[in-house]
């Protein structure tokens, strides 16, 4: 290849006080391919981007596009020097039009007119060149996530992006729109652009890139031919040692015992008048893991909070063991031996700023154990934070560090220890591994197994279908606020891929 | 997240020190556009606050009214809450004490009235927070603006009961008839004298150690009680207090009610320790004051002590400096003093970045 390559860096770092998110990193991406970047949370990803589109500014090191060093200090810099990026959650204008949308930041002159002019000239071209076809005057807001990702992906093109960065750009679509978005990027590879996309999902990066690079603790530890290597090599690279997938281990349904949580036509309705929870009925056995799939928007995270208690349905019944709870508050349930496992750890699960032992006791902070009347005693809390730090290796093992200074991994363990250790009888997680590292997903996946097998009833709300097919017992599948009737986990991927998008199964 | 690489000896000293330093720089100035003598004027405020017995008796009067007013900010700041209705809480608790004053002070001795006037005083300030806390709690009217409407309102109740109901018949002023002996809080002369002090005509009296009681309690609460640990969570993170089981709603009524119980017994000061009668603008925008004395003392107790006594030395100080010195008038005072709520309050986050790089350095190459 006598062609310079599309980006070069070359020694970068950066830290952040005394963090070092980035130590001497070289990176060679070639033009006119797909390079994927894999990498554990906190392993520097977002960080080395953030770099190269000017959020940050490194400590040291160079960056190089198309063979020439370039300073990339402010987003307006990378954007001067042909690099897009679509954001994870797009940034995007909601409440204007796709074509508003477009022009953002590419807007010249007094007035708009000619600008708007030319943003719905290149648009028409992009659409039929990439058949990267979106309505120019749809409001933004009422399309489908998919399409909204591609409003993110024509901006970047139309402020004419050589190079497209990427971040975890699947986390949103269902399994079809993820094929479309992937039969896109293969057709800009084929135009000659280039493509960086961030992702900790080594399917895809199997599947699409050309070139694959892994991050860990901050380093490049090794950049491969995606041809060359497999799952498996680059699960070892991410983690620093083997990693096993987790096992099915599924029970029959003999296995399972009496219901714990019943829940009957349950449905919100919101002042809007959009209903994210329609007339949902299930039933959830001791005993049991009962998987929720669906693309995230879906209503589970409305569902979790209706079972939690911190949202009042409109109409329906949920009974914990035959008694009623519809009426009775987050607290009240959480006394019957209701755990919630938030899917938002940073906003629900945990209060950041508080030290770890203030969050171990969270919810159980009126347990007479804790202190006299109306007191909490320090050391009682420091002493069950050192228990659950002992049982569910919290790293670092220290109680009075702020938990806003833990690792994702770290942090939801602090969340499962402080809910399972309640000792409930049901136990409601939301998207248990979101931004936790291989690691700890193991551990926590042992964990609801463990929980599971003693008995406990088990609702796993979660976006991955793979983490889904693997827990649970049983596969409920939700979408525009409904829920399928029960499928066995052993369903095939396209079948919960076509129920995850509306379909009906075959 | 901006002091995570700050330790914390540098977050609770160091920066208020640059802070209040550089205030003093920026009023330096304006001083001198002025065609005075910065050094000078520095040294008559430090005297007129801290040269005599008197001049210490009135900073540490002026201050036990901002130990108040701060830990009312500071109670409701721990629940997320900005309280910036401490002004019209401590009208309402002034009026409440004024009552019992009125009431018993006649016929009790001072150490019987002043439990039941504290309690009046904290009742008046809670009832005047409340219906904000309501209307934030329960209907999500912004507390800020409720506050400060129901500062607009208290001062004109004060005024309207001060000029028809509790004038003194036949009398022009519109304050109260003095309180008998009873509503009388005495002075602190004798325990001045006995550490060598004249306290002179200060009104510094027994609710200092009152305020200093209100400090540790109310330490106690916010990190040693169940309910403090309550407050704080919704505070940091409504979202998790919820799903732990807290009732936010429940929580901001508790918070605002104490924070406006605090507010309301700073009156106890003014009207009990000082004046010895209701009068109008007894609160001597305390409650103001209290926000920059909170903020400055990171709505510590331990902050909020060191705080309030350097902003009772402002205000007496300034007194000072306006008297000795023809040349500043009270409204250059006034600009010093803003100067110093700017730097230490409202722009406690202007230094920080820089005080972060230089500190993390050295640790970085450590």
């Amino acid at each position: 290849m006598s062609e310079s390559p599309a980006i070069e860096l070359r020694g970068i770092s950066k830290s952040f006080g005394a963090v070092q998110a980035n130590r001497d990193i070289d990176l060679t991406v070639t033009k006119g391919t797909i390079h994927g970047i894999v990498g554990e949370n906190g392993a520097g990803k977002s960080t080395l981007m953030s770099i190269l589109y000017g959020y940050y500014t490194a400590d040291a090191g160079e960056i190089r596009v198309g063979g020439q060093p370039v300073r990339i200090a402010t987003p307006a810099d990378a954007i001067r020097a042909g690099i897009g990026m679509v954001h994870q959650h797009f940034m995007l204008v909601d409440d204007q039009s796709v074509i508003e949308n477009v022009m953002l930041g590419s807007v010249d002159g007094l007035l708009t007119a000619a600008s708007l002019r030319r943003t719905r000239a290149a648009l028409d071209e992009l659409g039929q060149t990439y058949g990267l076809k979106v309505d120019p005057d749809a409001i933004v807001e009422t399309l489908p996530v998919g399409l909204q990702q591609r409003v993110a992906i024509l901006r970047a093109m139309v402020r004419r992006a050589d190079v497209l960065i990427l971040d975890e750009p699947t986390g949103v679509l269902t399994p079809t729109e993820a094929d479309d978005l992937f039969r896109v990027l293969g057709r800009l590879r084929d135009e000659g652009r280039t493509v960086i996309l961030i992702t900790h999902k080594l399917r895809e990066i199997m599947a699409i890139t050309d070139m694959v690079s892994v991050l860990r603790r901050g380093e490049m530890i090794a950049t491969r031919r995606t041809a060359d290597t497999s799952p498996a090599e680059l699960a070892e690279l991410m983690v620093g040692r083997r990693v096993q997938a987790p096992q099915r281990t599924a029970r029959a349904d003999t296995a399972r015992g009496p219901v714990r949580l019943s829940v009957r036509d349950l449905a919100l309705t919101l002042r809007g008048g959009a209903r994210p929870v329609k007339d949902l009925t299930f039933d959830l056995r001791a005993g049991e893991i009962l998987g929720i799939a669906g693309v995230a928007g879906n209503g589970q995270s409305e569902l979790l909070e209706l079972l939690a208690g911190t949202r009042r349905p409109t109409s329906g019944d949920i009974r914990m063991r035959d008694r009623p709870i519809t009426a009775l508050s987050a607290g009240e349930r959480r006394k019957l031996g209701l755990a919630h496992i938030p899917e938002d750890r940073h906003h629900t699960g945990l209060v950041l700023p508080f030290a770890l032992y203030e969050n171990a006791v969270l919810g159980t902070h009126r347990d007479p154990s804790l202190g006299r009347g109306p007191f909490l005693s320090p050391r009682a809390m420091r002493d069950r934070a050192a228990g659950h730090v002992a049982t569910y290796d919290i790293r670092p093992p220290d109680p009075a560090l702020r938990s806003a200074g833990f690792s994702g991994g770290n942090q939801q363990k602090i969340v499962v220890a402080r809910e399972i250790e309640r000792g409930p009888d049901v136990i409601l997680i939301g998207q248990p591994t979101r931004g936790v590292d291989i690691g700890a997903i193991e551990f926590i996946h042992r964990r609801m197994l463990e929980q599971r097998d003693a008995g406990k009833a088990i609702l796993l709300v979660s976006v991955e279908l793979d983490e889904v097919r693997a827990l649970s017992d049983r596969i409920l599948v939700m979408f525009d606020g409904r829920l399928s009737d029960p499928v066995p986990p052993e369903t095939d991927e396209r079948t919960l891929g076509l129920m995850m998008a509306g379909m009906t199964a075959p | 997240m901006n002091d995570r690489s700050l330790p914390s000896w540098a977050t609770a000293l160091l920066i208020p020190a640059i802070n209040l330093a550089l205030a003093f720089l920026a009023s330096g100035i304006v001083v001198l556009i002025a065609g005075q003598d910065p050094l000078r004027a520095m040294q008559v405020m430090a005297t007129g606050a801290f040269g005599s017995g008197e001049a210490l008796g009135w900073t540490l009067y002026y201050a036990t009214s901002f130990i108040f007013t701060g830990l009312a900010v500071a109670v409701a700041f721990h629940a997320g809450l900005f309280n910036i209705g401490g002004e019209g809480q401590a009208m309402l608790g002034g009026l409440g004490a004024a009552l019992v004053a009125l009431w018993l002070g006649d016929s009790l001795p001072w150490w019987a009235v002043l439990p039941v006037a504290t309690l009046a005083a904290a009742l008046f300030g809670m009832t005047w927070a409340l219906p904000p806390a309501w209307a934030q709690a329960r209907r999500g009217s912004h507390i800020v603006i409720t506050t400060i409407m129901f500062n607009f309102i208290a001062s004109t109740l004060l005024v309207y009961l001060l000029v028809n109901v509790l004038i003194v018949p036949g009398r022009m002023a519109p304050q109260s008839r003095r309180f008998g002996d009873g509503g009388q809080i005495p002075d602190l002369r004798g325990l001045f004298a006995a550490l060598g002090l004249d306290s002179g005509a200060s009104p510094v009296n027994v609710t200092l150690f009152l305020a200093l009681l209100a400090a540790a309690a109310v330490w106690v609460l916010i990190w040693r009680t169940r309910l403090g640990y309550e407050i704080r969570a919704v505070g940091h993170a409504p979202a998790a207090a919820a799903n732990a089981g807290i009732d936010p709603a429940r929580i901001i009524l508790i918070a605002m009610g104490v924070s406006g119980a605090l507010a309301g017994a700073m009156a106890l000061n003014p009207v009990l320790g000082e004046a010895g009668r209701l009068k109008l603008d007894f609160t001597l925008g305390a409650g103001f004051v209290g926000i920059a004395v909170a903020l400055m003392g990171r709505c510590h107790p331990a902050g909020i002590l060191p705080a309030a006594l350097l902003f009772g030395a402002l205000y007496q100080g300034g007194a000072a400096l306006s008297f000795e010195m023809p040349g500043i008038s009270r409204n250059m005072v006034a600009v010093i003093q803003a100067l110093v709520i700017l730097f230490t309050g409202a722009l406690e986050n202007m230094t920080r970045p820089l005080v972060q790089r230089l500190i993390a350095a050295p640790i970085r190459r450590a």
